[in-house]
Order: C-alpha cells, then sequence, then structure tokens
C-alpha cells in the first residue's frame, strides 16, 4: 500500500523544523513513497518478477546564501536528525552564492488541480501474466521471430514538496507499461526490435495483442539489411525517434545551460531557429499526461508554454537558481519539460515519404552522439531506403551527421502525431544530412 | 556480526532463518544487503554549484529457480518487510522445486582496502581543491569560458547472507574526480573532458599536485578541438590508441559475451564458441582482480570471488562471462562477473576490467601504414545492438591520417561497426597496453556499475566514419 499524505506530510515537517533548529534560514524538503511491481516473460515463461518498496528523502538547507543537500532513503527520525546535522555542518562551510534561494513566493503553485494522474486499480501479478502471455502469444506467430521477451510494471508514486516558506503539496501518481522485445532471424543473421506502451490509467493500456503484433513486425521488416553507400540525402525521422529532436532542442534552452554560455541556442531568444510553420509546446496540465503536474521540481506553478512560435524561440526552460543568473522569473520547469509536442505539421505521412524520389527512413539511433555546445550530430542509424513514395530494403551500420542549427532549420513535420509518451512529435523529414556509409 | 540489523527488530540468526526457510525448495538465492554512503560536490561557472551527501540503505532478497528469478526489495530492513518479500518470492516460485546449491568459492584475497574515502579527506580541503582547480584553469587566459569540476565519492559494504547461513561481506570505496572545461576562440566553443579514479582514497590520485594534470589534459583536448575541421564520412582505416578507446572492446564484443545474452541466444556471438572471432594477435580478458581498479571486486554481488576471465586467446572465443544462474543453466561455473547496481536491482553477468593485451608492433608503425584514415585518441560514450551487433562510439579527439602522416584535428563523429567482425579487421596490435584512468561506468538494463578498460594501440582495416565531409 502506498503511504498517504499525512505520513509524508509529518516526515517533511519534522527535517524543516529540525533543520531551522539547528540554525538554517530556509529549507526545501521532498519526501516521496514508491511501490513498483514488475512481471517479465521470456519466450512464453515466466522470467522475473520483482517488487519495489522504497522511499526518499531529499533535503536542502540554507544559511543566507550558502546551501547543502542531502538525499536518504531511511525515514527513521534517528538516521534523520544525524543526516540534518550533517547538512547543517556541511552548509556552514560551503562557499555562498547569491543566486541560492528558494523560489519567490508570488509565483509558487496556490491550488493543486486533480489531473487525473492516479489510478488506484491495483493489477495482480496473475493479470499481469495473462496479459504477458496475449504479448508473446502474439509476437511469435511468425516462424522467423526466435526470441521474444515482454514485461509489464506497475508504478504507484506518493510524495510530498515542501519548504520553510510555507508551500506543502503532494499527490499520488501512478503508471502502468508494457513493452516486448523481439528477435527475428534468417539465415543465421539476427534482428531486434520493440514495442512499449505506457499509460497512467490500466484501462488506457495498449493492447497486448497489438504490443506483440508491432514488435514482432519491426523485427522481421529489420531482417537482411544492407549498407549504402555515403551520400547527402534527405532523411526521415520515424515517430520512435522523432521526439529526440525536441529532447536535444530541452536541453539547448534549459536555462542552466544559457546562463553557462554553454548552448548552440544562446542568444537565439526571438531569433528564427525553426521554419516558420513550426510550433512546439510543453504543457503541463493535460489530464492522464505522462509528463503532467500541478507544480515544479521547486513548487513553482507551471503553466502551458509556447517554447517556439511560428519557428520563434519564444522561451527558455527556467528554475530560480539560474533565473536568478539570468535576470528571469522562473516558468516552473526545474526538472525540465512536461509534456513536449510540435503541434501537427500538415502533410500526410503518405505525402511526406512521396515528396521526393529517395529518401532514408531511420527508425533507430544509437549512441551518444549529440553535442549541447556546438550542436554537431553525429549518430549510428538503421532504418530503410524510400523510393518513390515505398520503404524498399532494411539499411544498417551507417551514420547520419549534421549541426543542429542546420537540421532545425530544415524540417518539415507530418500531421501523424500521437501523444504516447511524455515527449511526442510527428514523423519528421530532415532535407538533407550526412550518411556515412560504404 | 551484521551491522545491517543494529536499531531493527530482527536479529542475524531471525533473519538467517527466514532466508533458510525461503530458499528450502530453490536452486538458488540470497539476501543481499547494502549500506551505501556516496557524495557529490560540484564546482561549475566559477561556484561550489552543489554538495550532495546521500545515504542509502536496504535490502534485496532474491529466488531462483530454473529460469525464473522472483525479486523482492526495500529500505526498510524488519521483521515484517522482510516477512513479505518471502512470501512474495515463494508465491511467485509455488509451482516450481529446485535444488539449492550451497557451492560457493572462497577467497582470503583483497583487491582495495576499507576506507571511506569521503571521510579521508576534509570537506573544507574538497572545496579548496575545486577552487584552485577553477582558479587554475582561468588563469590559462580568457580563451577559458567555462570550468567544471566535481569530486563524487562513495563507500558501499555489503553483506550476502545465503540458504544455511553463509554470510559474504565487502567493503568498497571508490571515488572519481572530473574536469570539464570549455574553450571559446573566435566565436569557436569546444570542451575537453579529463578525469580519474579507482578504489582508494582521493588523495592518492592528487598528490603533489597531480590535479594540475587533470587540468592541463582536460585543457589540452579542448584546444586540440578548437582547430578541428569537418570528419570525413566514409568507409576508412582506423588507429585506435592504447588505454581509453579500449571502450570499443567493451561495446564491440564485451556486451556480446556476457552469459545471459548467449544462455537466450539473443547474441550474435551465441553459436561462436570456440571458433575464430578476432585476428590471431588478439587476446582479450575481462579481469576482476587489478588492485584498486574501478571496475576490480574482491567478491562478486553473488560473493563469488572474482578472477581473470580469458575471452578471447589469440582470435579464438574461449569464455563468456557468467554470474551463477547463467552459468548453471549453461552448465558451467560463474566467473565472479555477477553484478548489480544496487539492493534494488536484479544480478546480471557484468564486465568488470576488460582489456586487450599487447602485441608487437609500435604505434608509429601503424600510423605510416596508413594513406587514408583516422586515428582515434579519445573517446565519449558508446552503445551495441547485441543482437544485430553493431556498436558505435563517439571520438571526442581524433586526427586525419594522410600518406602515413597525422594531419588535422577533426570534429567530434561517431564510428560505427560489426561486433563480430570488427576484430578480425584488427590487422595490428602495438605494444603499448595501457589502463584507462579510471573513469567508466557501463550501463545494461538500466542499472550502471562501474567499470575499467584496457587495450593497446590498435590498427582497424576498415571501420565507419561517421563525419559530415564526403
Amino acid at each position: 500500500m502506498i503511504k498517504d499524505q499525512e505520513f509524508l506530510k509529518d516526515i517533511a515537517s519534522f527535517c524543516i523544523e529540525n533543520s531551522k533548529k539547528l540554525g538554517a534560514t530556509d529549507v526545501g524538503v521532498k519526501v516521496i513513497h514508491s511501490v513498483s511491481e514488475n512481471v517479465s516473460f521470456r519466450n512464453k515463461k515466466l522470467d522475473e518478477s520483482n517488487r519495489a518498496d522504497s522511499f526518499a528523502v531529499n533535503l536542502t538547507t540554507y544559511i543566507e546564501k550558502k546551501k547543502s543537500s542531502i538525499n536518504s532513503s531511511d525515514l527513521s527520525k534517528s538516521n534523520l536528525e544525524k543526516l540534518i546535522e550533517r547538512c547543517i555542518d556541511a552548509t556552514k562551510i560551503t562557499p555562498s552564492d547569491e543566486n541560492n534561494s528558494l523560489p519567490d513566493k508570488d509565483l509558487m503553485s496556490k491550488e493543486i488541480r486533480d489531473l487525473n494522474l492516479y489510478d488506484e486499480t491495483h493489477y495482480p501479478n496473475d493479470k499481469k501474466i495473462e496479459f504477458l502471455k496475449k504479448v508473446e502469444e502474439t509476437a511469435s506467430t511468425d516462424e522467423k521471430i526466435v526470441n521474444t521477451e515482454a514485461g509489464f510494471t506497475e508504478n504507484k508514486n506518493n510524495f510530498i514538496l515542501a519548504n520553510s516558506n510555507g508551500f506543502l503539496g503532494g499527490y499520488k501518481t501512478s503508471n502502468f507499461s508494457s513493452s516486448c522485445v523481439a528477435v527475428s532471424r534468417i539465415n543465421g543473421a539476427m534482428e531486434r526490435d520493440y514495442e512499449f506502451g505506457s499509460a497512467r490509467f490500466l484501462q488506457d493500456m495498449m493492447k497486448p495483442e497489438e504490443i506483440g503484433k508491432i514488435a514482432a513486425d519491426k523485427a522481421i521488416k529489420k531482417l537482411g539489411p544492407k549498407k549504402i553507400k555515403s551520400e547527402k540525402i534527405g532523411v526521415i525521422f520515424d515517430k520512435r525517434i522523432s521526439k529526440g529532436i525536441l529532447s536535444t532542442l530541452a536541453s539547448a534552452i534549459s536555462a542552466s545551460a544559457i546562463a553557462r554560455g554553454t548552448s548552440f541556442l544562446k542568444d537565439q531568444i526571438n531569433s528564427e531557429v525553426f521554419p516558420n510553420s513550426i510550433n512546439i509546446i510543453d504543457d503541463p496540465k493535460i489530464e492522464k499526461g505522462l509528463g503532467s503536474q500541478n507544480f515544479d521540481s521547486e513548487g513553482v506553478e507551471t503553466n502551458s508554454l509556447k517554447l517556439v512560435e511560428n519557428g520563434i524561440l519564444k522561451n527558455y526552460l527556467i528554475d530560480t537558481y539560474n533565473g536568478k543568473k539570468l535576470n528571469l522569473k522562473s516558468n516552473g520547469r526545474s526538472g525540465g519539460t512536461t509534456n513536449l509536442y510540435f503541434e501537427n505539421g500538415t502533410l500526410s505521412f503518405k505525402d511526406l515519404l512521396n515528396s521526393e524520389k529517395k529518401f532514408l527512413y531511420i527508425t533507430e539511433t544509437i549512441g551518444h552522439g549529440g553535442n549541447i555546445i556546438t550542436g554537431d550530430y553525429s549518430v549510428g542509424a538503421s532504418g530503410f531506403m524510400v523510393e518513390d513514395g515505398e520503404l524498399t530494403y532494411p539499411v544498417s551500420e551507417i551514420t547520419i551527421a549534421g549541426n543542429f542549427k542546420e537540421i532545425f532549420k530544415n524540417i518539415t513535420l507530418a500531421n501523424d502525431l500521437e501523444m504516447k509518451y511524455s515527449t511526442n512529435a510527428p514523423t519528421l523529414l530532415i532535407n538533407q544530412m550526412t550518411v556515412a556509409g560504404k | 556480526m551484521s551491522n545491517f540489523f543494529k536499531d531493527t527488530d530482527i536479529d542475524t540468526s531471525q533473519a538467517e532463518a527466514i532466508v533458510t526457510e525461503t530458499l528450502k525448495n530453490c536452486d538458488d538465492g540470497e539476501l543481499y544487503l547494502e549500506n551505501h554512503k556516496s557524495e557529490s560536490i560540484v564546482l561549475d561557472d566559477n561556484k561550489i554549484k552543489s554538495s550532495t551527501y546521500n545515504s542509502d540503505q536496504g535490502y534485496g532478497f532474491r529466488a531462483v529457480t530454473g529460469e525464473v528469478v522472483a525479486y523482492s526489495h526495500s529500505n526498510d530492513i524488519s521483521k515484517e518487510s522482510l516477512r513479505k518479500s518471502s512470501e512474495n518470492l515463494k508465491d511467485t516460485l509455488k509451482s516450481k522445486k529446485g535444488t539449492y546449491n550451497h557451492e560457493i568459492p572462497k577467497t582470503n584475497s583483497k583487491y582495495y582496502e576499507n576506507i571511506n574515502p569521503i571521510e579521508s579527506k576534509t570537506f573544507d580541503s574538497k572545496i579548496d581543491l575545486l577552487n584552485s582547480v577553477n582558479n587554475y584553469l582561468r588563469s590559462k587566459g580568457s580563451i577559458v569560458n567555462q570550468v567544471t569540476a566535481n569530486f563524487l565519492g562513495e563507500h558501499k559494504s555489503i553483506e550476502i547472507i545465503r540458504s544455511d547461513n553463509q554470510v559474504l561481506k565487502d567493503d568498497r570505496p571508490l571515488v572519481r574526480f572530473n574536469v570539464s572545461v570549455v574553450l571559446e576562440k573566435d566565436g569557436k566553443k569546444e570542451t575537453g573532458v579529463y578525469g580519474v579514479g579507482g578504489r582508494q582514497s582521493y588523495d592518492d590520485y592528487l598528490k603533489e599536485g597531480s590535479w594540475k594534470d587533470v587540468c592541463d589534459e582536460a585543457f589540452r583536448i579542448a584546444n586540440v578541438n578548437l582547430e578541428s575541421k569537418p570528419a570525413p564520412a566514409g568507409e576508412m582505416k582506423v588507429v585506435l590508441g592504447p588505454g581509453w578507446p579500449a571502450i570499443l572492446i567493451h561495446e564491440a564484443i564485451g556486451h556480446g559475451l556476457e552469459g545471459d545474452f548467449n544462455r537466450k541466444k539473443t547474441s550474435a556471438f551465441h553459436n561462436l564458441m570456440g571458433q575464430q572471432v578476432a585476428s590471431e594477435g588478439v587476446t582479450i580478458v575481462d579481469d576482476g582482480t587489478l588492485h584498486q581498479r574501478r571496475g576490480s571486486l574482491t567478491i562478486d554481488d553473488e560473493g563469488t570471488p572474482t578472477e581473470n576471465t580469458v575471452l578471447i586467446e589469440n582470435g579464438i572465443l574461449k569464455n563468456y562471462m557468467q554470474d551463477r544462474l547463467n552459468a548453471r543453466l549453461m552448465g558451467t561455473k560463474s566467473t565472479g562477473s555477477g553484478r548489480r547496481e544496487s539492493y534494488k536491482h536484479v544480478v546480471l553477468p557484468r564486465m568488470r576490467n576488460t582489456m586487450m593485451l599487447s602485441g608487437k608492433y609500435s604505434q608509429d608503425e601503424m600510423i605510416s601504414s596508413v594513406d587514408k584514415g583516422i586515428f582515434a585518441v579519445s573517446f565519449g560514450g558508446g552503445q551495441v545492438d547485441i543482437t544485430s551487433g553493431k556498436f558505435v562510439f563517439n571520438c571526442t579527439e581524433a586526427y586525419e591520417i594522410n600518406n602515413g602522416k597525422i594531419g588535422s584535428p577533426i570534429k567530434g563523429a561517431t564510428l560505427i561497426g560489426d561486433g563480430p567482425s570488427i576484430l578480425k579487421e584488427v590487422s595490428l596490435v602495438g605494444n603499448d597496453m595501457k589502463l584507462d584512468p579510471g573513469i567508466g561506468t557501463c550501463g545494461k538494463a538500466g542499472q550502471g556499475v562501474p567499470v575499467g578498460v584496457a587495450q593497446p594501440s590498435i590498427l582497424i582495416n576498415k571501420m565507419t566514419v561517421g563525419g559530415t565531409k564526403l
């Protein structure tokens, strides 16, 4: 059973009171309880069952402009007393920084709206097992599939965030997710692909048959890939990876990267960064949203933000500390983006595939080849060749490379946006990138 | 005596009784207890940006029968919590019947001292050193745009209680000291990163001003990158420098030789045991026994003493890396490679210090043999798809080679290759094997564990370089 708010509040208050007694001028604390149950299957047999029950306290104490933090999983008061003392001792001897402070009182979240983020339904392990059997049965119908793995995870969380300025808030959230990995084989060579679904409410979960079928279909389609010649070509990003473009944007416009001067988008506010057809929104208040929140990790009210409007960069993602460095107010983005998405494009998926004679269609990238400081980008990739609007053959062992400044300006969006993750993008085309192969 | 049951409502013998009772019909399993203290102190943008102390303690209770693993973990060490976990495990395995394997090798070796690096250096002196790093690097001129430096230190105590009251213990120190510098010249910005670490105290790595060497190396890398040109795109010869570039070995073949992927037949190497998978001069080992190295362990997280496992000998595939579960199912012995990130995680077969041993060629011989190619000196991260065998890693310091001579530095590019075939493309193995500086963390199934790598310079006949210049 997930602990109630009163239990967590009691610990939060204990931490604040004791820190103040020992000399803290300001205190921020978060107390979290989470219970997670996971069952995994492999080749239609139970493989692993895992139950997790975890507590965490994150405490930050301030003495004027000095700051230090502790984290602990042991909620006993005797342990917390010792750690608070240690935290205060460290705070006293940490050099002060004029930008250290709790958020401004008038920015704090005032009311907690029910965003429908908690489903109290408990899905017992027997049910999870039934679900996974269906996933794997559908995934293994084709004889080219030689291995399947599937998992189901149920998470329940409750938390309290509080500070010494009187803020205290928290709420329960839940998450159900399932995934399937399928391995296909032909002539001794293997390929792997997957499908993943996640929802706040059990009733909104993807159907098991759908998860299994998609994973298997994708793994089979990848069989017998070719390595292509190096060339400059238009590259289409499948929906599964196009959202990565938004994650890059989010890192590059975080107030921390901007304040440190280490972003390729520094000084680009109010400049055209994308084509003028593009709008990018971060909306924390979507009902049942996987990235939804009432307030950010400092308790600051968060509202929908247009990060990019008609191609123009309009907002950074600002927290209190880095906001002060930049002389800007927090916009409730301590902890990053919430539900981040491109507004839908106008071209249908089919029209996008037909907009040129030949494209490279990428379904997976590997490696961490993005550099936020310079904007340089180079990653391993696999996918398909598209000729005359049709996916003709699978491609692998190639890289795609470019610079994000150029990539951003050369994006065309399809109109197939789905809100499946916390960050979502439609299929998109980048007019030209360098592909390295043979 | 166990320290974990102090201040709880349960004592060691009661815990042992629960373990023995829970595991009586199982093939394997244990109660794993862990106390983990860690600290992070970060200097960034001229300020101490954060100082954090973490204290975490808990248990992971595991029961294994056949291929099935039942796991339950909690940070509440109490009679009620353990009982609940026990019920949960028994319920998962209720239809199974196994025979407990009591055998676990013993060791008297120790590859590191039981010190707590967090306490063995004062907080003040850590802050002072971070400030000295900042001042030292910024004194190199206005070209220095940003400096980040940090200390990461930890002390982990583990205790493994097996059925029949066998108790195994280990105390593990670990530190890392990192410096990152951003230089700016003519509107161009580049980064250089360097770090050192291992299972000793901070001061073992920082004595006699050697922290300045760490700063100088980060500065040198950033400076080289300021002069970098766009990297070439396409297949060419690649010379890898010694030391840290061995993450190529880690990604390209290390993961593919972990027992679980081979038992499940999802690794591109699963049917290659005893076969030629590399050029003749190539020998690769995974060694958990090197003194004070980041990837070393006295015992692994199942209590098995670590060893030096030969993976590939003169090009022939000899062994996989095994934990107890995969070893049992594959009819072999654990190689002491069973590892977990923490009590919150299940055990998986993992790498420790993965090393390609020296051959007989000099680096100069390799470079002078290349007409057109690149010389890669340092890398950022890498990744592998163990099923298709395709792997990547990205260069953080590399140069073009033209007509046997090292030319201009090139921008960070990803290199991509095929694991099972790459080692057959290794045509020369250098005589200059070097260990990495102690900075690696390996990720698998969402779990990060510290690892080491080592290799000499090597020449690879053909790899795809993912630059922008055709």
